[in-house]
């Protein structure tokens, strides 16, 4: 089929590419983007390792057209540090030894990334619940819990200082 | 002379080394949690083509024709390749790790549904798939075997035309077209004749299902054959680069100076990642024939449906004992299910593995066990997701054996196995079956376990919710006291396809003090850059943050076995060691003679060797490393690098004690884990935290092998369950709270005593969940349940039982 | 992995989706979450030549009280019921099941409407839709319709929407002080389907229960009104003689299918205890 053209914001940075409709946004981030950071672990739409934050929303990029992406502000993993200072997320994972092989850290990064948006002062169930689009394979997920928590702290004391400030 | 040294500086220099058993945080993560991690999907080389592949929809049939021109016509697809293609080339079929033959392309026939059929090359992936669609194939389809009992009937279909009058085969003597091999151990007669004899005896079969490692990273490879110079590259999901490269090269005709296997970032291997598949070897042909270089990414219902599965052993075992309890003979039967090739990852004397550790942490006499492998119509494997080559099985058996004899004799589990142990003086112990168990303290660590748990009120506890009618719930308490056998190992047994099993470390100490490091191995999350970093770190006294650790490319890694079995601390950390001192032998003599003093009078202190009794006069490895590339003495040689290949004299026997406490739904099956208590001991324990998260990984892996996992045949040999809609993977929300605990035994053997870890949370964790199920059940006399305990077959097992919410 | 090529329109008025549909006819679907088609699309078990993607019609969205009625925009999201403080307060079953529905971002995608049009037996909200007596607004090329929830399912796969409509509504009545409700799913694993499903809606005055209805997932080929087991509570005060009662007659309509989550048996046994326990989670949240 005709490619059409599509626009959008990728880690702050405009875009336009003509993709084919079925492309899918994995695909096109991974492939045309060379941001290879989110990973494709199935097809079928469970694992999360494709997660990726489209419009505020955690989204598996691997079940979203990228024409479906017209118009929206996607942000990757790529796109969490700033200026070169880690997110209190990624710094969290390292601490907390909350990856071992690394292939689901992405997706899980994104997602936490959008869940402590959404729920910054989370019960440990709720961070279970929150996190239970992601699948990991190595660390059987008690220190990603920890990583969440401890990241979730570090994001509320600095909240409360620069509302302080 | 100056003021004596304090605790307080010791424990400074001892901190900057962050080396043996400190949790420093990992070398590797900074890449990973920043999305810059290199997988195989990650590489893109120019002009990279991308290969798909077609399938076979039949668990067996005849193939009639194959249509290539619908596929060739789509623009974009340069070339489809059927075994037809690979026969010159002789590639049609290839050897496997088991001494067997493996179609890569099915050869007028299928064996298995999922099997390779042909392969499209083409420009992108997605008009690969289009590719694959358009190729239409005609089968005449033949009977299907599924069942192994039924493969071995007079009658039977024949499965493997291609091994028509063979009767010999890898292991002997076949004694049915669909027989593979009988493979046994121990004294059958003397085994025979302590059953005949005995007080006691008790009998269980139990299957152990087939199951499927998934990594969360597929199977995949970048072939790049450069055909002006010569050279094959190919970036690999490989747990073992040098025995691919080897293999690769004797397949292919191009010296193993000409190809460099590459294994990057790799997302979990679990055993899946071991083998040669048949898409990696059409990959590189494809590379070779078009010159350029292509891409294989399998997606996850190919690799759950054709790459290495594991299990699917069918075992009979049986107890002879003493009337109160002593055990005085082992006996093992199974029928083992490997699929349509044996295409095993074992050493290659032992093709069922090291089972033979069946006798587990007990002292039995008497001992023996037989394996007989059978062909079936469905995908290869059967070693494979942490198993240390069959010890899972092994363990399942064992472990479950001692339940069943408890329960007869009714005596408490724990106090069994406390009685048959062996007991820490009789170690080094050599078992019925030859192994040399090297170090071992079960009694301590099954003493720490119920403590901690308060064993005995949880029993307490058991019998009041037993005796309560109206308790929603069944209690269980399951409990398992494994050994297992790791660190394969002693070339004189271990080889695979005739390399001996042994490994290496090269280390190059730069002039400012850094250095470099390269291993045999290929870790896969293990967090190898960080561990093997530390042993070189209290080695040499460098800090591990200056020790760049490299694995995985064939062309500067010293060969070695991979990474598979826990082998990597107890073979290539050997090496290490052994690596290390070389150098830190080296660098003593440089000490002395820098300050100018004999080598007896020198010590060795953290991070220098200092003048015995003078802390002022030392010199620190930094030092002596500046001084190797100028100033070494007359006679030796500049430099400061050593390399080591390490023959282990024997495996490791890691062990541990694991508790689980379940509560039952009546009503509708489901069981919740209350409570999983893990004391491993894996002797030295390099780095704490990553132990602990490996234990944590591999139970949850446990978890839902024992709990959910299986994958199901029908009649016809359509395999069920193969997506991750009906494959259970736990999330956060299923996956159970753990507590670990551990004890230090270290190995007599070892150069640090380390005996490798983190198969065991798996091979220990699977039959601790059935103890705990069948344990809820037990004072209704059941024995034994089969896995997987999904709600739906507990609830089976409710109603057998009469019991009602 | 990789669906086939199609074309691809994303209308902005319904009347726009609805004259593409008629231009495409039988070789266009409709794209709403994307979460059942897409993947569908991937394994190429569908096939679609055109999709046309409903996303970007606003009056499709949102979720208000008018006339007496609760009126939700079918490409409601999954998070957006659970978000609704409208549905916590008026609607608490609509959030309810939303929650057990797939995973978190799923939910960002999935659509109430999605959901109820595919006509999967595995589904969630049909039962839901039932037990709530909810109707299905329809709109074609004609104008619109209204379809009770009850009879819209009429196998697997098929409902009563026809060819050129959209479900572009779902109409529910808020709940009195007086009404509770509860759905019971058991499940494999967190975003499982059901293994069985029960929905129930009560109404309790002074003890006694004055109306039930309650619906049944995945156990037969459509959602399931199970009719005769609401009946035995009306009237009565819930005991365990009438709860069972209300059991027995469930488990006398179930028609599952046997497959990896369990057989005949067990199913219809789950469906019987889905239908307890929701039973009594519902009568508790009577006031």
């Amino acid at each position: 089929m005709s490619k059409q053209l599509v626009s959008m914001t990728v880690n702050g940075k405009k875009v336009e590419k003509a993709v084919e409709p079925r492309t899918l946004l994995i695909h096109f981030l991974r492939e045309e983007m060379n941001l290879t950071g989110a990973h494709i672990g199935c097809e079928t739409s469970h694992c999360g390792a494709c997660t990726v934050d489209v419009d505020g929303k955690s989204i598996k990029s691997c079940t979203h057209l990228a024409i479906q992406c017209d118009g929206s502000d996607v942000l990757t993993v790529e796109g969490l540090a700033n200026k070169g200072t880690l997110h209190a997320l990624q710094e969290a994972f390292y601490q907390e030894h909350g990856l071992q092989c690394g292939f689901c850290t992405p997706g899980m990064l994104m997602r936490a990334y959008r869940f402590l948006q959404d729920t910054p002062d989370p019960t440990e169930d709720q961070i279970r619940m929150g996190m239970s689009g992601n699948l990991c394979r190595c660390t059987g997920y008690q220190n990603i819990i920890k990583a969440v928590q401890s990241a979730a702290k570090k994001l509320r004391a600095q909240a409360e200082e620069s509302v302080a400030a | 002379m100056n003021a004596p040294i304090t605790e307080s500086q010791i424990s400074e220099r001892q901190e900057a080394l962050q080396g043996m058993g400190e949790s420093r945080l990992r070398k590797e993560d900074a890449r990973f949690v920043q999305g810059k991690g290199n997988y195989v999907d990650d590489i893109k080389l120019p002009g990279m083509l991308h290969m798909d592949i077609v399938r076979a929809p039949v668990a067996h049939a005849r193939i009639k024709k194959i249509n290539k021109e619908a596929a060739l016509a789509i623009p974009g697809v340069y070339a489809v390749l059927t075994a037809d293609d690979l026969k010159p080339l002789k590639l049609h079929w290839m050897p496997t790790l088991a001494g067997d033959v493996q179609a890569v392309l099915a050869d007028e026939k299928v064996h298995f549904q999922m099997q390779e059929v042909a392969v499209v090359i083409a420009d992108d992936r997605y008009i690969a798939a289009d590719a694959v669609e358009a190729v239409t194939v005609e089968y005449e389809e033949l009977p299907a075997v599924v069942d192994p009992f039924k493969a071995l009937e007079a009658g039977a279909p024949v499965l493997r035309e291609d091994l028509a009058g063979k009767s010999e085969g890898a292991h002997g003597k076949r004694y049915h077209h669909n027989h593979i091999f009988t493979w046994d151990a121990g004294d059958k007669e003397k085994t025979d004749k302590a059953f005949a004899s005995a007080q006691v005896t008790v009998k269980q079969d139990m299957f152990y299902p087939r199951v499927h490692p998934c990594p969360l990273e597929t199977c995949g490879c970048v072939a790049s054959f450069d055909p002006i110079r010569g050279e094959l590259t190919t970036y690999m999901t490989s747990q073992a680069p040098h025995v691919v490269r080897t293999v690769v090269s004797l397949l292919s005709g191009i010296p193993e100076s000409k190809v460099r296997i590459i294994s990057p970032d790799i997302g979990g291997g679990f055993g899946n990642k071991v083998g040669v598949y048949p898409g990696y070897v059409c990959a590189i042909v494809a590379s070779i024939v078009l010159g350029r270089p292509v891409k294989w990414i399998e997606d996850r219902i190919e690799n759950i449906s054709s790459t290495a599965f594991a299990r699917d052993y069918h075992m009979a075992g049986e107890l002879a004992a003493t009337q109160d309890g002593k055990i005085t003979g082992l006996r093992v039967n199974v029928i083992a299910d490997h699929g349509a090739f044996d295409s095993c990852a074992d050493p290659t004397k032992f093709p069922a593995g090291m089972f033979h550790i069946v006798s587990g942490s007990y002292d039995i006499p008497a001992a023996y066990c037989r394996v007989d492998g059978v062909y079936t119509n469905k995908a290869p494997g059967g070693v494979a997701y942490r198993c240390s080559f069959r010890v899972t099985e092994a363990v399942y058996l064992i472990e479950r054996m001692v339940d069943v004899l408890a329960q007869k004799l009714n005596i408490d589990k724990a106090e069994i196995r406390r009685k048959n142990f062996i007991r820490k003086e009789q170690f080094p112990y050599t078992s019925p079956f030859g192994f040399e168990y090297d170090s071992g303290d079960y009694h301590t660590a099954l003493d720490k376990v119920l403590k901690a748990v308060d064993y005995e009120g949880l029993r307490k506890e058991q019998a009041a919710t037993r005796a309560n009618p109206n308790s929603p719930t069944l209690m269980g308490i399951g409990l398992v006291s494994f050994t297992e056998v790791v660190g394969a190992g002693p070339s004189k047994m271990c080889d695979i396809l005739g390399v001996g099993m042994f490994d290496s470390c090269e280390i190059r100490v730069h002039p400012t003090g850094s250095a470099i490091a390269r291993m045999g191995t290929i870790n896969q999350g293990q967090g190898h850059q960080t561990t093997y970093a530390q042993i070189i770190a209290t080695e040499l006294g460098l800090p591990s943050e200056v020790i760049q650790v490299e694995e995985g490319d064939t062309s500067t890694a010293p060969y070695g076995l991979g990474t598979y079995g826990s082998r990597s601390t107890p073979v290539a950390g050997a090496a290490v060691a052994l690596a290390s001192r070389k150098i830190h032998a080296k660098a003593k003599k440089i000490a002395a003679h820098l300050l100018e003093v004999s080598d007896n009078d020198l010590e060795w202190e953290i991070d220098r060797f200092k003048l015995k009794g003078d802390d002022a006069k030392f010199k620190t490895m930094k030092d002596i490393a500046w001084a190797a590339y100028h100033q070494p003495p007359a006679g030796m040689e500049p430099g400061l690098e050593a390399v080591h290949y390490y023959d282990p004299p024997n495996f490791t026997y890691p062990f541990g004690v694991y508790l689980c406490v379940v509560d039952i739904d009546k009503a509708t099956g489901e069981t919740k884990i209350r409570r999983f208590y893990a004391l491993d001991d894996c002797g030295t324990r390099i780095n704490p935290m990553i132990i602990e998260g490996q234990i944590h990984g591999g139970l949850t892996e446990g978890y839902a092998v024992a709990m959910a996992q299986q994958l199901t045949f029908d009649a016809q040999g359509n395999i069920q369950g193969n997506t991750l809609m009906d494959y259970f993977l736990p999330t956060a929300v299923e996956a159970p709270k753990w507590e670990t605990d551990f004890t230090v035994t270290p190995s007599p053997h070892h150069p640090i005593g380390a005996k490798g870890v983190a198969e065991s949370p798996h091979v220990g964790s699977i039959p601790t969940f059935t103890s705990a199920v069948v344990d809820a059940f037990a004072h209704l006399g059941v024995t034994h349940m089969n896995m997987p305990h999904t709600a739906y077959r507990v609830w089976q097992q409710l109603q057998e039982s009469g019991v009602t919410a | 992995m990789i669906p086939p090529s199609f074309g691809y329109s994303a209308p902005r008025t319904l009347p726009e989706a609805l004259q593409l549909m008629v231009l495409h006819g039988d070789e266009a679907k409709i794209i709403a979450g994307g979460h059942s088609l897409l993947p569908m699309m991937k394994l190429r078990f569908a096939e679609p030549a055109h999709l046309i993607d409903i996303n970007k019609i606003p009056e499709l969205k949102g979720i208000r009280e008018e006339n007496g009625l609760i009126k939700i925009g079918a490409m409601t999201t999954e998070n957006e019921l659970i978000d609704s403080e409208l549905l916590q307060q008026k609607v608490p079953l609509l959030p309810e099941v939303a929650r057990l529905i797939a995973d978190p971002q799923v939910r960002n995608r999935g659509t109430i409407g999605g959901d109820i049009a595919h006509g999967d037996p595995g589904n969630d909200h049909p039962a839901i839709a039932i037990a709530l007596d909810a109707a299905f607004i329809l709109t074609g090329p004609k104008g619109q319709r209204s379809v009770a929830a009850a009879n819209f399912f009429l196998g697997t796969y098929m409902t009563d929407m026809q060819s050129d409509e959209i479900l572009t509504s779902i109409h529910v009545k808020p709940f009195s002080s007086k009404t509770g409700s509860a759905y019971c799913k058991l499940k494999r694993k967190t975003g499982d389907f059901a293994t069985a499903g029960s929905a129930v809606v009560l109404e309790m005055s002074g003890g006694f229960v004055t109306s039930a209805r309650i619906a049944l997932t995945n156990v037969a080929p459509t959602a399931l009104e199970a009719k005769t087991a609401a009946a035995a509570l009306v009237g009565n005060i819930l005991t365990e003689s009438t709860i069972k009662a209300a059991v027995d007659a469930v488990t006398t309509i179930c028609d599952p299918a046997e497959d990896l989550r369990g057989d005949i048996e067990y199913k219809t046994a789950m469906a019987g205890e889905m239908t307890k326990r929701a039973i009594r989670i519902a009568a508790s949240r009577c006031k």
